[in-house]
């Protein structure tokens, strides 16, 4: 039977098992909006702007692995998603973003809501399609999911003119797809492997750095064999928090311009440092010259232009992180006799001297709300299971320090591009692959205002998500950074009018408690989590200037932090 | 927030790089679009479909230290148009180029021109009574050199194609 471009999208979704799609309608995608319409299969979630449904595919594909998929129209549906494709991007989160494209005719023509969508978004996704035929549709979905989900993933970005998605044709899904021109990283090479198995068993002062290609990857599993058998340290990035539980003993904590001071100074001291998954992002390493000045680096990634980028490395495997630890853990079973006992005992004891420190230590007993307790006592309250989202700035950093993440997928922010208004509508996109979860979003109170209007969406589909609003009047991060560095000028960082963010909550038909005081910290997160049904915006008043330590001040070396 | 800048010296060095893309629209702009968004460096480009018409040649020349020719063909290879790249520096290979220049030639600068074309195995492709269009072929350095013996005669016009190249030997790219 001939069906439309538009009904051959759907089936093409159907065919992938999509379950949602997040987007916004408009001219140049009617045709697919009346295929929707005709349908139960996918369902729609109608979102307020096109940037919140890029945020909730994301979160939705941070959350189950799973691509998410989005569809707006052409010109300013197209533009709204770019923010949130080039937050996807920077992750390697695994998205499908259709747009809508004026009509094949009308193209180059400056036309009504006529952008170029391919242009635009090209630095910014994995691989872009415009297609100018209807017969094509099927065969280029099929590569957009293939491209879009395997090696290191990303986002894909498909535009269709109006006129194709009316078009009939006969619809074949195909089963499988070649392309000559990608070929995703699988083949291990075993000689380097090897020689990395060697250098493990010799270290005396190691180091495994973990990143979000674990999580990414699915290899928390072998990740927990590989440390455990070893009993090395383990430090995870922001993006790899998870991968390995936070409460384990040999976890360090997290690296980087706010990680741990025992983190950092074993990254600084090591002699073998194992990075896995992990990309020497420059809030990882600090000044490079300075960066792991006496160790030898293994990088395993499935990414053959992550190795040697930043950080010159020693021995290079790339591979998928299942395939390739499980090979190492092979390897090193039989062979954990060799391990420097002796050796490895001392830099424990160096590292608790460190630990000792207590770096993320606070004041406890303020009155004033201080940002860190109402993480901890998050964590007490969801017993430290909740999936948690973020928006970007202290909050992002408080909640990635003292929320303690035992397992992979849980915490979900927006690590490379930083972008303030992701944590709402992820929140929203991870509760919807997550009913029966608990799903929490730790913002402030200005990445809060960016993607606002969600809390509409959250009605609507009845997501009831709870928002911890770290609320200190200021855009914190920014202002820490001109405390530091600028004489506390605090220029345009702080909001003369904020909302009564109770009120706001409550006209768009949620629950809103405002929160003063320390010792009401833990009642009203345990009544936000008892209205199981209910969306409850809890607003904490914080302390106003409150800084994130340990911090790298830039162009410092790992060792060089600033503590409390 | 704040970047530091990275002033650490290495040595800068030419590179030409052959690439294999598919012949599609946009292949183009993504090579390109690679080169000025992580600030690498184009020379020379040069770009036409194969005997296989779905299939794009491009020859490439950059410069850079080692370490940023290696992220280039990282990169390049990381494109999902592109099929195949090598960068033909490793090895032996030939390079040429293409130049037309439309110059004044009268009275004894005609003869003038037409020994230095001797001289370069160059040819006068079209002429009108006061004027010459010549080509040479040639790798980089000739092409230059023929610049170099023209300079005292005035030229209208010149173009250069850019680098092609391809390895020495009996094995393919494809």
């Amino acid at each position: 039977m001939e069906l439309t471009g538009a009904e051959i999208i759907i089936e093409c979704l159907k065919a992938e098992d999509v379950d949602y799609v997040f987007g916004y309608p408009g001219g140049a995608v009617l045709h697919i909006y009346d295929a929707f319409y005709q349908q139960d299969d996918v369902q729609h979630i109608l979102v307020r702007h096109e940037q919140g449904a890029t945020h909730a595919a994301d979160g939705y594909a941070r959350s189950t692995g799973k691509p998410g998929v989005v569809l707006v129209t052409s010109g300013p549906g197209a533009t709204n998603a770019v923010t949130g494709i080039a937050t996807a991007y920077m992750d390697s989160i695994p998205m499908i973003v259709i747009t809508g494209q004026v009509p094949s005719h009308l193209i180059g023509n400056d036309a009504f809501q006529e952008v170029d969508s391919v242009g635009i978004t090209r630095p910014i996704v994995k691989h872009n399609f415009l297609i100018n035929d209807v017969n094509d549709i099927a065969e280029t979905f099929k590569k957009a999911f293939y491209v879009a989900t395997t090696g290191r993933p990303g986002p894909v970005v498909i535009d269709i003119p109006k006129d194709i998605t009316a078009e009939k044709v006969e619809f074949e899904y195909p089963s499988e797809i070649e392309m000559r021109s990608y070929h995703p990283a699988s083949s291990n090479d075993t000689g380097q492997i090897k020689q990395a198995v060697e250098l493990i068993l010799k270290a005396e002062r190691p180091m495994i750095y973990s990143g979000g290609g674990v999580i990414i990857g699915n290899g928390s599993e072998q990740l927990h064999t590989f440390t455990r058998s070893l009993g090395y340290p383990i430090t995870q990035t922001l993006m790899g928090l998870g991968a390995f539980p936070a409460s384990d003993p040999l976890s360090v904590g997290m690296l980087g311009m706010h990680g741990t001071y025992e983190a950092n100074m074993g990254m600084h001291h090591c002699d073998v440092l194992i990075a896995i998954g992990a990309r020497f992002d420059d809030r990882v390493t600090g000044a490079l010259e300075k960066f792991c000045p006496t160790a030898k680096i293994i990088h395993i990634d499935v990414d053959p232009a992550s190795i040697s980028k930043n950080v010159k490395v020693d021995i290079a495997i790339v591979g998928q992180v299942t395939e390739v630890l499980d090979e190492i853990n092979a390897l090193l079973s039989p062979a954990t006799d060799q391990i420097n006992k002796g050796e490895i005992e001392k830099w424990w004891a160096q590292i608790n001297d460190w630990r000792a420190q207590d770096c993320l230590k606070y004041d406890r007993e303020s009155e004033i709300i201080k940002p860190q307790f109402v993480i901890e006592e998050l964590h007490k309250v969801t017993n430290g299971d909740a999936f948690i989202t973020s928006d970007v700035g202290q909050h992002q950093m408080f909640a990635a320090q003292y929320y303690g993440f035992d397992k992979p997928r849980r915490w979900i922010n927006s690590g490379g591009l930083g972008t303030m208004g992701f944590g709402l509508p992820a929140a929203l996109g991870v509760k919807l692959a997550h009913p029966d979860k608990e799903v929490a979003c730790i913002t402030g109170e200005s990445s809060i205002q960016m993607c606002i209007q969600e809390l509409s969406t959250c009605k609507q589909y009845d997501l009831p998500v709870k928002i911890i609003n770290l609320n200190n009047g200021y855009m914190g991060m920014v202002r820490q950074w001109q405390e530091f560095f600028y004489e506390k000028r605090y220029a345009m960082s702080y909001f003369d009018a904020l909302p009564d963010f109770v009120a706001l909550a409550e006209s768009y038909g949620h629950v809103g408690i405002k929160v003063e005081k320390t010792s009401d910290v833990r009642a009203a997160l345990e009544e936000a989590f008892k209205q199981k049904d209910r969306l409850v915006f809890l607003d904490f008043i914080t302390d106003r200037e409150e800084n994130v330590y340990p911090m790298i001040p830039a162009g410092a070396g790992l060792n060089e932090m600033i503590l409390v | 927030m704040v970047y530091e800048e990275n002033n650490t010296e290495a040595v800068e060095m030419r590179h030409i790089i052959s690439i294999l893309l598919e012949n599609e629209a946009g292949a183009l702009s993504r090579v390109a679009g690679l080169f000025s968004a992580r600030a690498y460096n184009i020379e020379s480009l040069t770009v036409a479909p194969t005997d296989d018409p779905s299939l794009s040649r491009m020859t490439l020349v950059t410069t850079g230290t080692d370490e940023i020719v290696e992220q280039v063909c990282k990169q390049l290879n990381k494109l999902v148009d592109v099929v195949k790249l090598v960068n033909l520096t490793d090895d032996v290979h030939v390079e040429r180029e293409l130049i037309l220049i439309k110059l004044v030639a009268e009275d004894e600068r005609r003869d003038e021109v037409k020994r230095i074309m001797d001289i370069f195995h160059g040819h006068v492709i079209d002429m009108t009574d006061t004027t010459y269009t010549i080509e040479v072929t040639g790798d980089s350095e000739k092409i230059d050199a023929v610049l170099k013996a023209l300079e005292h005669i005035t030229m209208l016009e010149v173009v250069r194609s850019g680098q092609l190249g391809m390895a020495r030997g009996g094995k393919g790219i494809v």
